[in-house]
């Protein structure tokens, strides 16, 4: 079921690409989820995050992949003492794997944020905060793309 | 190309003190990848994309966002500030040139 899917996707990705004239580079390589755990170990320095506190809201499944809205929302007091100081989004499945990252501070009242990304393909999003005492929190969702958003 | 961008700031017209707020902003821009290629002369189209939005308070810098080519066309965005006084909130963006686009807004707390 999975291969057969993936299988259709290629395909509509190779003929969306003949049909708009435009070609995907050859070293259009994809960013496995190894990559992005190996970001997030290099943004934490080590640290591994725990799951929880972070709400992604995606689309189930996006028609098309060049603007996909996604809203990531923390829990958070946001007081001095406590707060979100960073928030890093990353695509497992685009062929660069960052996506954004958000600095925040207890003046932003509440840790949560909006934008629109482009997903190549069917593929996890991961966002990975960073709170004022060190400590780090995971979360991540799947979303399905119909028609990937990356090479035009 | 500086010119066709403009970068659109929205905030509600009144708050109260303390009240927390949404910031929208939409900047039109390209946001060129760098994985295209020009199907003319085949070359690959340079990377130009805008890669940081900072957002300054009265004074303070109050949000920092660091932007990668997985960024939509058009990138818009949307974050949430306390109120705290009345003044200007300015919003900066940078490219991979090195230009940079603002838009000034008034807050009106109250």
């Amino acid at each position: 079921m999975t291969e057969n899917s993936l299988r259709r996707r290629d395909f509509l990705a190779l003929a969306g690409a003949g049909a708009l004239s435009v070609t995907l580079l050859p070293l259009s390589a994809q960013a496995t989820p190894t990559d992005v755990m190996t970001a997030i170990g290099k943004t934490l320095g080590g640290k591994s995050p725990k799951e929880g506190r972070i709400d992604i809201t995606l689309p189930e499944i996006a028609e098309n992949g060049g603007v996909v809205p996604l809203k990531v929302a923390v829990e958070s007091p946001m007081s001095d003492a406590d707060h979100v100081k960073r928030v890093h989004v990353y695509a497992d499945g685009n062929p660069l794997p960052d996506v954004a990252t958000y600095h925040f501070g207890p003046h932003n009242g509440k840790a949560e944020f909006s934008l629109r990304v482009r997903l190549a393909k069917s593929q996890k999003i991961v966002c990975v905060a960073e709170m004022s005492d060190g400590t780090a929190f995971m979360a991540a969702r799947e979303i399905k793309v119909t028609l990937g958003g990356c090479g035009g | 190309m500086a010119k066709d961008i403009q970068p659109r700031v929205r905030i509600p017209s009144k708050l109260k003190p303390g009240e927390i707020f949404e910031v929208k902003t939409l900047v039109t821009h390209m946001m060129e990848s760098g994985r295209r290629v020009d199907q003319a002369s085949g070359k690959p189209i340079p990377r130009d994309i805008l890669n940081k939005l900072t957002a300054v308070y009265n004074g303070k810098e109050v949000l920092v966002a660091d932007w990668h080519p997985a960024l939509s066309a058009n990138p818009f965005t949307s974050f949430y500030l306390k109120a705290d006084k009345s003044g200007e909130l300015k919003l900066t963006w940078s490219d991979d040139k090195g230009e940079t686009y603002t838009k000034t807004v008034k807050v009106n707390v109250g």
